[in-house]
């Protein structure tokens, strides 16, 4: 009894249930919708449906935030080794003037250039996530005490021994908030990629702000919301589990 | 088994070890003392080429270390560091475990040494194996960081200002504790601090540094009874230094065998410093010594514990 409480109360399982029950019984809501909106023809958005649009949006924002993860932490590793030092300058160049645009700018930038389609998404989305995510990786190395460095060198670990088992797990924690950071701009900004030909869940969105359909943009923005809710508590799972040796964590 | 032939090395325009020649012999607990920044820490960081030397040449059991893996060289070494550096997101068992695991040895042997190593230092197993860092004390920090230097058994052992910053009766015990774990492993230990009490308690030779020379080199009671020049006569005290004399010498050193005198026996083993504290504290001049199992062996008289050191 106890324990089928805990986990109703948990916000991961409980997000996930509320995302399930959004995406597959939305059909099922119509009726509500034609009856908060009787003005409107189509009460509910039909001509995709919502499990393949989620499904398609997280493809895009978590294929997008995967690339990133790999090439925004190698190139955070490769500056904080002796030989990518150099590079350490022009890598705080790139992430400090990246970070003055808004996500909005680099999609609309990149359409020109790329064209329209899911391809030019993916890449203003992953370019996107790679600045916080090698910006948090060099961080995170960093604030690994010397001591500790010295410690495990002293004691005959050579350099992939030292930074797989101490650097790394030392610096997940910084790490994984800017993968965090990573993630939920791409989530949200997934959505305003339907405006470059991408389907997304912010098809219904902007389909429903073009034909003046509350009931559209309410259906993909609350799909959207529970999304981003059992990513947030997804998170804070992982966070917890990666910082547990910290003090006062447990 | 480790010998420095003029070893030089400079961080820009600072020599911080200035053509240093010395040597360790196989089994020898020697400490390097010397105040702060006179290299000490360099010195023991270029026995493990933590730090490469600009010049001169340094030997392990003969072969130069330069011509050796750093990782091999480092895991025949225990290391102990001046910030104790233990690792922060490993339980306790898991960095004594540290180096064993690197050399790979089976999970049961490693769990067994844990133990072992553990109750040596007076940690009660049960309550620690499991325990992160943060959840010690920092006297308790410092005995894990020795168990993790001493765990694969080395036949080296680094150890720099390793009791620092602790009260002074966790550090005597710890010093204690060191003592006899030296007697027990015969391991040739290298041991740096800044505290002449802990080196002369501790060492078979001393190395006194200065600005990265080598000032003096011999056994606590030639330091004491012959320091080189004023540095090391600053360093052991000058107001002191008879207590430091007698603290060196025990005393079987000085007994009268066969004589008796009433009173508790003292232990023929106690340093001439503690038979000195008895003689005040009771008021007498002569005390009855027994030997380890507690049979009489004799008596310490006042006046023989004032002559000088016999140098023969
Ligand atoms: N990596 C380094 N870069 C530049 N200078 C250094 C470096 N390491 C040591 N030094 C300098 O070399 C000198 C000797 O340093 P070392 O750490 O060996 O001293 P120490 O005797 O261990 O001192 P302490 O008792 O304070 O630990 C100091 O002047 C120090 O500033
Ligand atoms: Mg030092």
């Amino acid at each position: 009894m106890s324990r089928l409480r805990s986990l109703l109360t948990d916000r991961l399982v409980l997000g996930l249930l509320v995302l399930a029950a959004l995406v597959l019984g939305m059909p099922a809501l119509k009726p509500l919708f034609a009856a908060a909106f009787p003005a409107l023809d189509r009460p509910l958005y039909e001509a995709d449906g919502f499990l393949a649009l989620t499904l398609d949006h997280l493809a895009l924002a978590g294929g997008a935030s995967l690339i990133a993860v790999l090439l925004g932490g190698a190139a955070g590793i490769a500056v904080t080794r002796p030989f990518g030092r150099e590079f350490r300058g022009i890598l705080d160049a790139v992430a400090a003037m990246g970070q003055t645009f808004p996500p909005v700018a680099v999609l609309a930038v990149s359409v020109p250039v790329l064209g329209f389609g899911p391809a030019p998404a993916l890449i203003a989305l992953t370019l996107y996530g790679l600045l916080p995510i090698v910006e948090n990786t060099v961080a995170g190395l960093e604030s690994v005490p010397e001591p500790v460095r010295e410690a495990a060198r002293g004691m005959g670990m050579g350099p992939g021994a030292l930074l797989w088992r101490v650097e790394l797990p030392l610096a997940a924690p910084v790490i994984l908030a800017g993968v965090r950071t990573a993630a939920v701009v791409n989530l949200g900004t997934a959505a305003i990629a339907s405006t470059v030909g991408a389907k997304t869940l912010g098809l219904p969105i902007i389909v429903g702000l073009n034909g003046s359909n509350p009931a559209y943009v309410i259906q993909g923005a609350v799909i959207v919301a529970a999304l981003a809710v059992v990513l947030d508590a997804g998170f804070d799972r992982l966070a917890a589990r990666l910082t547990r040796w910290r003090p006062g964590t447990d | 088994m480790i010998a420095f032939e003029g070893v030089t090395k400079r961080f820009g325009a600072w020599t911080a070890v200035d053509s240093l020649s010395l040597t360790v012999a196989a089994g020898e607990f020697r400490v390097l003392i010397g105040p702060s920044g006179s290299g000490k820490s360099t010195v023991l960081r270029m026995m493990n080429r933590l730090i490469a030397p600009d010049a001169g040449t340094i030997r392990v059991e003969g072969e130069d270390i330069a011509r050796l893996k750093p990782e091999t060289l480092r895991r025949r070494m225990g290391y102990v560091i001046q910030n104790i550096g233990l690792f922060p997101h490993w339980t306790v068992e898991r960095n004594i475990a540290a180096v064993p695991d690197l050399l790979g040895w089976p999970k049961a042997r490693v769990r067994d040494r844990v133990t072992e190593l553990l109750a040596l230092l007076n940690l009660d197993p049960e309550r620690y194996r499991g325990a992160y860092p943060h959840e010690l004390s920092g006297g308790q920090q410092q005995r894990v960081g020795v168990a993790r230097a001493l765990a694969a058994e080395p036949q080296i052992l680094l150890m720099d200002e390793p009791f620092s910053a602790l009260d002074p009766i966790t550090r005597g015990a710890l010093q204690a504790e060191m003592a006899g774990i030296h007697k027990a492993t015969g391991t040739t230990v290298v041991f740096v601090t800044h505290d002449m009490d802990e080196a002369l308690a501790l060492a078979s030779r001393i190395a006194v540094l200065d600005r990265g020379r080598l000032v003096q080199s011999g056994t606590p009671l030639d330091i004491l009874t012959d320091p080189a020049d004023d540095r090391v006569r600053d360093l052991v005290g000058r107001e002191d230094w008879g207590l430091k004399r007698l603290a060196v010498e025990t005393v079987a050193e000085r007994l009268r065998p066969g004589e008796t005198a009433p009173g508790e026996p003292l232990a023929a083993g106690a340093s001439l410093r503690q038979a000195l504290a008895a003689m005040v504290a009771r008021g007498t001049d002569r005390l009855p010594v027994a030997d380890g199992q507690g049979r009489p062996v004799g008596t310490l008289h006042l006046a023989d514990l004032l002559r000088g050191p016999d140098r023969s």
